[in-house]
């Protein structure tokens, strides 16, 4: 099917993160940081001064890349790129929005878990459970 | 009229109405299969509806007690511990692999995430602080730890969801076109096959017909010939013929110059 990616089953891939500086510094304390040979790094940490073109190149790049499996985006960080993240549709890199520390998490904006809750609520009242 | 238009352009032959019903039981066999395959899938894919919601509200919990613990580790450490770790980084020591499950079929992707090299920054938080660093460190592993289930079960999310439209496409495409489709041919050259038996049918009558009054009308004549020839016969021996019995009877109602008396 010409939607659905290979996925690779050996080899190991890579977390990507970009959020705000401190969530950064969590994820890189427990060990998910990369830096490559090109000094590309595979996070984006985003302040005030981080403009939103940054944040798409970014994003763009996190989702060609081939050895990302996952990227974590903070939500604020999302909700400025909502367009990208909403039309973005592909299994693999997974991307998963995550709540960040000044930011209260909101389930209403996720683009996956709304379309969740959409056939959750349509599936439960059709099969009258839950 | 959709039910004419909808027919394969066939020759109707009894050959092609075999040739069809196997198709058409075949088809019919797909439909069920694929419906068994649709019905897996929607199982499977409820599963993961509910597990993908719980663990995103567990998410929002984790996320609060790493964040405290970095909070927590930040106050103990001094705030340039940041500095440290982001100056640290280099090659990724927690990494993800991902294998495949086979679910109907559909090959679903499952993260899982390993540890390679030892872990770095060991240095970080030497002067003080050091409890809470590995404190918020092994908070934010387990955050990975439910980041990477939610990822994997997010992929599946969409990987099923793909799935059973394709599929559902294709019950709906056999049920509704090819189904009604062979149906129709079959149909089309049953009555092909019914109009010409009952030409076949009605020219055996007609000639049946023609022969039997034909047969009537030499039974007719031979009778009659034989009639005649009985007659014939029996006047030979009587020594009279009926005709000139007849005639004679006829003849002596006249006056006949012999008959004396």
């Amino acid at each position: 099917m010409a939607g659905r990616a290979q996925i690779k089953t050996s080899s190991s891939a890579l977390i990507a993160m970009i959020a705000d500086e401190d969530t950064v510094t969590g994820f890189l304390m427990a060990g998910v940081g990369n830096v490559d040979l090109r000094r590309k790094t595979n996070y984006l940490i985003v302040d005030s001064k981080t403009t939103v073109k940054a944040i798409e190149d970014a994003f763009k790049e996190f989702t060609t890349r081939e050895d990302i499996a996952i990227i974590l985006i903070s939500q604020y960080v999302a909700n400025m790129i909502r367009f990208l993240v909403d039309s973005y549709n592909n299994p693999i890199p997974a991307i998963l929005e995550i709540p960040s520390k000044d930011h209260p998490y909101d389930p209403a904006h996720d683009s996956v878990l709304s379309r969740v809750k959409y056939l959750f609520s349509t599936e439960s009242v059709a099969s009258g459970r839950y | 009229m959709s039910g004419q238009s909808q027919r394969l352009n066939v020759v109707p032959t009894v050959t092609m109405l075999g040739a069809m019903k196997a198709r058409l039981v075949g088809a019919t066999r797909g439909h069920a299969l694929l419906k068994k395959k649709s019905d897996a899938l929607t199982v499977q894919f409820r599963q993961i509806l509910k597990k993908i919601v719980s663990t995103k509200e567990s998410m929002g919990d984790i996320m609060k007690t790493s964040s405290f613990a970095l909070t927590e580790a930040k106050y103990v450490a001094g705030e340039n511990i940041k500095h440290i770790v982001l100056e640290n980084v280099q090659n990724a020591s927690l990494k993800v692999r991902s294998r495949q499950e086979n679910i109907a079929g559909v090959k679903l992707p499952k993260f899982e995430y390993f540890t390679e090299a030892e872990t770095k920054n060991d240095l970080t938080g030497l002067a003080r602080g050091g409890q809470q660093v590995q404190q918020c460190r092994a908070a934010y592993v387990k955050a990975i730890e439910v980041l990477v289930e939610l990822a994997s079960l997010q992929t599946s999310f969409l990987t099923l969801d793909e799935a059973i439209k394709t599929t559902n496409r294709r019950v709906n495409a056999l049920e509704n076109v090819v189904k009604p489709r062979l149906e129709n041919t079959i149909n089309y050259i049953k009555g092909e096959l019914d109009e010409l038996e009952r030409e076949d049918f009605f020219r055996l009558k007609k000639i049946q017909g023609y022969k039997k009054r034909e047969m009537e009308k030499q039974l007719a004549a031979s009778k009659q010939f034989a009639e005649d020839q009985l007659a014939e016969k029996v006047s030979l021996q009587k020594g009279v013929s009926f005709n000139t019995a007849h005639n004679l009877l006829s003849a002596g109602a006249q006056k006949d110059e012999d008959i004396i008396f």
